[in-house]
């Protein structure tokens, strides 16, 4: 972790009619950092994350994602992310190596680079002798590793992880949280949304989105201490409980 | 360039692995060619008829006789008593009457004429006016025998001595299917073009895949693309297919004209209505949705396209929208060709049209295809 700032937002947000998703959000993360990106239900995470990733545009306010300004370089910010959606969506109707190949194509990755990185990775998974067959047939916990190795394949700057882990168990999920830990210490930048308070403890710093507006944003030690509290459990609660949205 | 080889490279394998979509373009041009042409065809045959004959004399027999022996009719009943016969109208049992009255002989003979009574049942329009007008020309040609026996002999000949023969150019012995199956194989294609491309751009919006195309920097012109050339080359292998193997094979429909040029055309045509396919996909967020919209268009495509009814023979109104429509252009083209044997000079309006309409539904579907919201 490092002081020089990739994700940079200012009074972000975003309005869908009268309903304001995004409430001038504001906040830096600081390269290989892992952000863990926390709210309830409807709090307006996944909006947010839109807007960074480029799928979204802004109502109004600024941020440049990797040093691109998210109105006008949306392309560019592209290059430089990966993202890894709730929904599962690597082709389930291509083998691992095809989807690994395709995706690491349209980033321009060389055939070479591509056959090379592919084989690494799939040891790298356990999925050697699984390289040929259906990403459709694999369990999920494997798909989720799959997906996130596949987002950060091209070696973005950013990866963004929309509730990466939802529906796995907990080996599985410890197992995904070591890829997460090896990719940010090769300097990639880990901006992830969750709903477990204890993969909020992994993170180097959280923030707390209530209404679509940040509540609070520190390293989860700094936020119990604050809150007195030993849990983050409590502290989500403390934050979450005035919340006018939800389901 | 190299973005777009990965993209075609991920949609052929994808098309190749689902057997279904395999299947259909193997069997819909194989079925739909060997099945309709054969079945819907407009010639009526079996009319289903019932004779009241009051008469019952040589020449109403006679009558009688060459209605059956026309090979158009059915005799469902036979009698004398034309409530009977009008209780099978009523229950659909027969589609005519036709009563013969009283001295239908004798007045015949004596006054040199006598009326015939038609009843039609008009539910069935088509069969109906067709069959009618059958029988009338039945019994003009009885009427003419029974003239030729009576003043012959006399030496005074008032029958009338024109006689029309017709000359059918272009389809010379008037085959039906050499109508239909240059029409059918458009039919084949337009599906291809609205229903599977749409589809399959809606399937990676419901599964999500497009959420993960769209975070990558790849440009909307390749994935459209990428989305196109596939299908593009599904229709022109559905119509070699279907041209050279059944048409060819099965009908004897060799085309008259050049098969380069109706290539050209029909390559055209596949960007047209691919296009349609495209903005059905960008205005539709579920499978659901593209089918009905697809199916919404091509039911209106299909019959205002001059396939099955004459555009001439439309009121004006529906003349607009039979013009607006590109399967017409592709059916009149591809009759004219394969029938006429017209050349490039006398379809480059229908070219020009064409590349309107692709230019048209390409241009609308890319812009209102969104990368961001």
């Amino acid at each position: 972790m490092t002081d020089e700032v990739v994700i940079s937002t200012h009074q972000l947000t975003k309005r869908f009619g009268d309903f304001v998703a995004a409430d001038q959000i504001t906040f830096d993360v600081y390269k290989g950092e892992i952000f863990g990106f926390l709210g309830a239900n409807g709090a307006g995470k996944t909006t947010a994350m839109r807007m960074l990733c480029g799928l979204s545009t802004p109502s109004s306010g600024e941020a440049t994602i990797a040093g691109f300004d998210v109105y006008k370089e949306t392309e560019k910010i592209k290059k430089n992310i990966g993202y890894m959606s709730q929904k599962f969506s690597l082709y389930e109707d291509l083998t691992v190596l095809e989807n690994i190949r395709f995706f690491g194509g349209i980033y321009g990755l060389s055939d070479r680079q591509i056959k090379e990185k592919s084989e690494a990775l799939i040891n790298q998974l356990g999925l050697a002798s699984h390289g040929h067959k259906l990403v459709g047939s694999l369990p999920l916990g494997w798909k989720q590793k799959l997906a996130f190795s596949v987002a950060i394949f091209h070696d973005p700057k950013i990866v963004f992880l929309d509730e990466p882990t939802g529906g796995v168990d907990p080996v599985t999920r410890r197992q995904f949280w070591d890829l997460i830990y090896a990719a940010s210490d090769e300097g990639i930048t880990v901006f992830v949304t969750t709903h477990y308070m204890d993969e909020a403890e992994y993170c180097n710093r959280i923030s707390m989105m209530v209404d679509g507006k940040i509540k609070a944003l520190d390293a989860p030690i700094t936020l119990k201490q604050q809150f007195n509290t030993t849990s983050m459990d409590d502290v989500f609660f403390e934050l979450a409980r005035g919340a006018q949205r939800g389901d | 360039m190299r973005t777009l080889k990965f993209l075609l490279e991920k949609e052929y394998k994808q098309i190749f692995r689902d057997t279904i979509i395999l299947r259909m373009i193997l069997a819909m041009p194989l079925i739909q060619l060997l099945v309709m042409p054969l079945a819907a065809d407009f010639e009526i045959k079996n009319v289903n008829i019932a004779i009241v004959d009051h008469d019952r004399s040589p020449y109403s027999q006679e009558l009688v006789s060459k209605i059956r022996s026309s090979g158009y009719f059915v005799l469902t009943d036979f009698g004398s008593s034309y409530r009977n016969s009008f209780e099978q109208l009523e229950s659909d049992e027969a589609d005519l009457i036709l009563e013969i009255p009283q001295d239908f002989e004798r007045n015949l003979v004596r006054e040199n004429q006598q009326s015939l009574l038609i009843a039609v049942n008009a539910i069935n329009g088509t069969k109906a006016t067709v069959g009618g007008s059958y029988l009338g020309s039945i019994i003009q040609d009885f009427n003419g025998d029974i003239k030729a026996d009576w003043i012959t002999p006399q030496g005074l000949n008032q029958t009338p001595l024109i006689d029309i023969n017709n000359l059918n150019w272009f389809n010379p012995f008037l085959n039906y299917q050499f109508f239909m199956v240059p029409g059918i194989l458009v039919l084949l294609v337009t599906m291809i073009g609205a229903y599977m491309c749409a589809l399959n751009i809606v399937k990676e919006k419901e599964v999500g895949t497009i959420e993960q195309i769209n975070v990558t920097p790849i440009k909307k012109h390749h994935f459209i693309l990428g989305k196109l050339i596939p299908f593009w080359t599904i229709g022109i292998f559905v119509f070699s297919l279907g041209f050279f193997l059944i048409a060819r094979l099965v009908y004897d429909l060799v085309p008259a004209g050049s098969i380069l040029t109706l290539y050209a055309f029909l390559s055209l045509f596949l960007v047209a209505i691919l296009g349609v396919g495209l903005l059905v996909s960008t205005y539709s967020t579920s499978q659901q949705q593209a089918m009905s919209l697809s199916f919404f268009f091509m039911m209106i495509f299909i019959l205002m396209s001059g396939l099955f009814t004459p555009i001439e023979s439309m009121p004006e109104w529906a003349k607009v929208f039979a013009y607006a429509n590109p399967v017409t252009y592709f059916i009149e083209v591809m009759r004219m060709i394969v029938m006429k044997g017209s050349g490039f000079k006398d379809i480059q309006n229908h070219f020009l049209i064409m590349t309107g309409f692709a230019l048209l539904f390409n241009t609308w579907a890319i812009i209102n295809y969104k990368k961001t919201s």
